[in-house]
């Protein structure tokens, strides 16, 4: 009997596991299979490299490696994104945790709103705007328009955390000879750690992977961000799937890596509870 | 007046509050404070919850600002500074422990905050590990230690200041009974060593009535009445102050005072007090003792058997009465116990102040 209910049990989760990877694994081997897609099971008949030097090596006219380029371009946005979220959003949601002010509550419901609407209605008006700043076509416009979301969704969790930390430890710190200014820094700010990996993260994987807006802003192809290099590959004239495929496989990597380097922090994040002092 | 240090006339006392009030809104948390400790005094805070010693606390603290009054620690008027130009440290009740630093560096933070020598950080902290037991876990996160471990750190950290004035904002509420009576001792034996002025709050009377050199009751944002302990406990200025230090609670009877005799119900008995007329008859479960011809009647309702002692709660002419009787002595619920009163409190029945003899 146990050992049917443990069959029936890992049954149960084998299918499900297979059921996530089986996407997965079959965009590796249509990666690795470019010339013939792979069929219902994903393996690839006639396994090679060749989609994925190519797409990683492509070069333009005058023989700039344009995908290493455009990785550049694809990091340096995220990574901006992610700061910038942080840097304006961590003394935001202290604030708003902490303080009592004349709108306050207010505000809370503005940045609420932002994030109601998708970013893509927004689309036409930032073109206007970042036109009339001359930003367009320009990684710092993209920058921008991806700290409007960016920034009010990072305040909600970091006002989240920091709500969480007992007011007794910056008042300890106050009493035990701190300035404010010097509580927020060494003892408040470390204890939300967790959370400001977390939210920084959660920033960097949505500037990463943000099409539209990308697509509608940049027209020069060397700071084309990786979404758009890769839905390049699936044009009106044809449709380069095992180069498509090649291309989500090394867009994915960066943010792996991340999740690994992060994942400390994860389970720190999810367990937010256990640093009462 | 952020500018440092501002004399004003000595007194010789180490913290002098003059007329603190504070208010939170329409709510009136303190009513006008006074209040004196000698150098290295310990002074005990104590009321029921809500009567302001938290927030009276704070003050001194510099974590509140009293919107009247002034708040003097040795020399200085600090009614405005900010906490960390008092040079007081705290204790706090969730101890506050920081939680991404080891016990080490808990107990440094004071220190590495006024940039201390490194050398000077390190004596001090052995000296605070040494003196509190703490040596073998100085490596650790307060997330590893038990409550009473986190509890001594929480001293440890207060210590290594050596600071002018602690203050300790109900430490041991969050541990349990036998722990507290052992830290207690601790805080008693530290206070002895360290001879500096303490404030203590604490809503607990026993605690209160231990450490107390100095015991301040406070009710409804007023100070009740200030004293040794002992005064406080044989003499209490109010009735609040009588039915809140001891345990079980003093009994009140209304009486009628007369030539020589008190008269309660249709008992009468024999009292030296100047008072005629209507007054309170207070008196602790201890003031009464068993005897056959003893005026007052207690109808016995609940036993509570200690071992040394047993305590009788009842009624006494139809008021709700507790005595305290000898542990060989257990009445069953129903019988009824004559007393005898050895020692009464007086007290007026309509403000409740005390009737001096």
């Amino acid at each position: 009997m146990k050992v049917l209910k443990s069959l029936g049990v890992h049954a149960i989760i084998l299918s499900a596991v297979a059921f996530a990877l089986y996407p997965v694994l079959w965009v590796v081997s249509l990666a690795l299979s470019p010339n013939e897609p792979p069929g219902a099971i994903p393996w690839p008949s006639d396994p090679s490299l060749d989609a994925l030097s190519e797409v990683v090596l492509r070069q333009d006219d005058e023989g700039t490696y344009l995908f290493l380029m455009q990785t550049g371009a694809s990091l340096l946005v995220a990574f901006a994104t992610a700061f910038v979220a942080i840097l304006i959003a961590t003394p935001a949601a202290y604030a708003l945790s902490r303080f009592r002010f004349v709108g306050k509550d207010a505000s809370l419901s503005a940045l609420l709103a932002t994030q109601m609407f998708p970013g893509v209605a927004a689309a036409i008006p930032l073109y206007l705007l970042l036109d009339a700043i001359g930003l367009i076509d320009h990684l710092g416009g993209l920058v921008l328009v991806y700290a409007t979301t960016a920034v009010p969704f990072a305040i909600f969790q970091l006002r989240g955390a920091f709500d969480g930390i007992p007011r007794d430890l910056e008042e300890a710190a106050m009493v035990d000879g701190a300035t404010r200014l010097q509580a927020f820094r060494l003892v408040v700010l470390p204890t939300v750690r967790p959370a400001l990996a977390v939210t920084a993260l959660f920033a960097f994987m949505t500037a990463w992977n943000e099409f539209i807006l990308a697509a509608t802003f940049l027209s020069r192809e060397e700071i084309f961000t990786l979404p758009v290099v890769l839905q390049r590959y699936v044009g009106e004239h044809r449709a380069q799937w095992g180069h498509f495929a090649a291309g989500a496989i090394v867009v994915s990597v960066p943010v792996m890596a991340l999740f690994y380097w992060l994942q400390r922090h994860l389970v720190g994040g999810l367990t937010a509870g256990g640093v009462k002092g | 007046m952020l500018a440092g240090p501002v004399t004003t006339k000595p007194d010789g006392n180490a913290l002098a509050l003059a007329d603190v009030r504070k208010q939170f809104g329409e709510t009136t948390v303190l009513k006008g404070i006074d209040l004196a400790a000698e150098d290295g005094e310990l002074v005990v805070l104590v009321g029921p919850s809500g009567c302001g010693k938290s927030t009276l606390l704070r003050c001194l603290a510099g974590l509140e600002t009293p919107d009247h009054g002034t708040i003097r620690i040795g020399e200085r008027d600090v009614t405005r500074l900010p906490p960390k130009e008092r040079d007081v440290a705290m204790v706090f009740q969730s101890y506050a422990l920081y939680p991404h630093l080891t016990v080490r560096r808990n107990l440094a933070f004071g220190l590495e905050l006024r940039k201390t020598p490194a050398r000077t950080i390190d004596k001090r902290v052995t000296e605070v590990a040494g003196m509190l037991g703490l040596e073998a876990l100085l490596d650790r996160y307060p997330r590893e230690l038990s409550g009473g471990q986190r509890q001594r750190v929480a001293m440890g950290r207060a210590i290594a200041r050596r600071p002018s004035l602690f203050l300790f904002d109900e430490p041991l509420s969050n541990l349990d009974a036998a722990l507290r009576t052992e830290v207690r001792i601790e805080i008693k034996r530290l206070h002895h060593q360290l001879r500096t002025t303490m404030v203590y709050v604490t809503h607990d009377q026993e605690e209160a009535m231990t450490l107390a050199d100095r015991l301040v009751v406070l009710n409804g944002g007023v100070v009740e009445q200030q004293g040794p302990a002992i005064d406080v406990y044989r003499e209490p200025a109010t009735r609040f102050v009588g039915s809140f230090l001891g345990s079980p609670a003093m009994s009140f009877l209304p009486a009628e005072a007369k030539e020589g005799t008190l008269t309660v119900g249709d008992a009468t008995f024999d009292s030296e007090s100047a008072h005629r007329g209507p007054c309170t008859v207070g008196l602790r479960t201890h003031d009464v003792v068993v005897d056959p011809d003893g005026p007052l009647t207690l109808e016995v309702r609940v036993v509570e058997t200690l071992g040394h002692a047993t305590h009788a709660h009842g009624v006494v002419e139809g008021h709700p009465f507790v005595a305290r009787l000898h542990g060989d002595q257990r009445p069953a619920p129903g019988d009824e116990v004559r007393l005898r009163p050895v020692y009464v409190h007086l007290f007026d029945p309509e403000s409740g102040a005390r009737i001096r003899r």
